[in-house]
């Protein structure tokens, strides 16, 4: 148990050693853009992004100096008249789809499309032979009863 | 009883067992860059450091295939990496450098205490290079071919059992 929190004490201790730089953040890290429109454009664009340092979070979220980076790029480029989608699409075009949360489909996630579509197909299969057949014996009658 | 009743639970199995598999897996942490194989993108940095000028891409199309070595005077591994960078220049390698987000002070110091086998070094302030060519992290060493193109990266410091094999790489760029 000793060695178990010695070996504790020393992990935890040793973390303060991964070190940061000490440069101030980038001008567009922590500030808004000035216009409203463009700066709610910015932020729904930074929460589906990944920060590539602590890759749980989205760019909004995290205080890596990185993500800082990250959001910088992006306000600056809405600020210049990039669509969002755009701006994306770079960041894809450097990390690959990783860096991005909004899902894609692609030669590797149409499955995650295709087979709900084909189970619900399948369902609607089923469901429509099991109550065709119940209505075989009395359709007619039914029908004749709305009638009168 | 039916064979077909067994079928959910074989799948429940199934599933249990594929993400009982994963949980042992060792996770990739690791994030490629996709921009292997294309041009260097445009940038311009400013010197790093009072020793070496600054870096543009245009210094990547002398037809001399180079390093482009990621790093930060506040990054551990970078120290790790010193000496094999240092065997890498005294082997003819041109090794271009981009301080992420560093003082020039700071990398001063680091170049005085660990070496300086760069030729050039950038101050990438604000990491904009780094996100250009699709680097997550310090260090990471690209290797330029004589036309400015991409053709290999390295994640991670260097290590002595690297050096070889980015020879070979600088080599086969030439």
């Amino acid at each position: 148990m000793k060695r178990v929190l010695l070996l504790l004490a020393i992990v935890s201790l040793s973390l303060p050693l991964a070190a940061q730089d000490d440069l101030p953040p980038a001008p567009y890290a922590y500030t808004q853009l000035e216009d409203p429109a463009q700066e709610a454009e910015a932020v729904a664009l930074m929460e589906t992004l990944r920060c590539l340092k602590c890759q749980s979070q989205s760019i909004a979220d995290s205080d890596a100096p990185m993500a800082g980076d990250m959001r910088h790029q992006v306000r600056t480029r809405i600020a210049a008249g990039q669509e969002p989608e755009e701006i994306r699409q770079w960041l894809i075009d450097r990390y690959g789809d990783y860096v991005s949360y909004a899902p894609r489909v692609t030669s590797s996630t149409w499955p995650l499309f295709a087979i709900p579509l084909l189970l619900l197909l399948v369902a609607g299969a089923i469901l429509w032979r099991r109550i065709g057949r119940k209505s075989v014996g009395g359709p007619d009658q039914i029908l004749d009863e709305g009638d009168d | 009883m039916r064979w077909t009743l067994w079928v959910p639970l074989m799948l429940f199995a199934f599933f249990v067992g594929v993400a009982g598999y994963q949980l042992f897996q060792p996770k990739d942490e690791l994030i490629p860059s996709t921009m292997i194989g294309r041009a260097l993108p445009e940038f311009e940095l400013p010197a790093a450091s009072e020793t070496r000028p600054g870096v543009t891409t245009a210094d990547f199309k002398d037809g001399k295939p180079k390093l482009l070595n990621i790093w930060a005077s506040w990054c551990l591994p970078c120290i790790a990496e010193a000496p094999h960078l240092e065997s890498l220049k005294e082997e003819g390698v041109e090794i271009v450098g981009v301080a992420i987000r560093d003082k020039r002070e700071n990398v001063d110091e680091f170049l005085a205490t660990h070496g300086n086998p760069y030729t050039r070094i950038g101050a990438d302030d604000i990491s904009a290079v780094q996100l250009e060519i699709g680097s997550s992290g310090v260090p990471e060493t690209f290797v330029i071919d004589g036309e400015g193109n991409i053709v290999h990266q390295h994640i991670g410091d260097v290590r002595a059992r690297d050096v070889p094999r980015l020879l070979e790489i600088l080599k086969d760029a030439s």
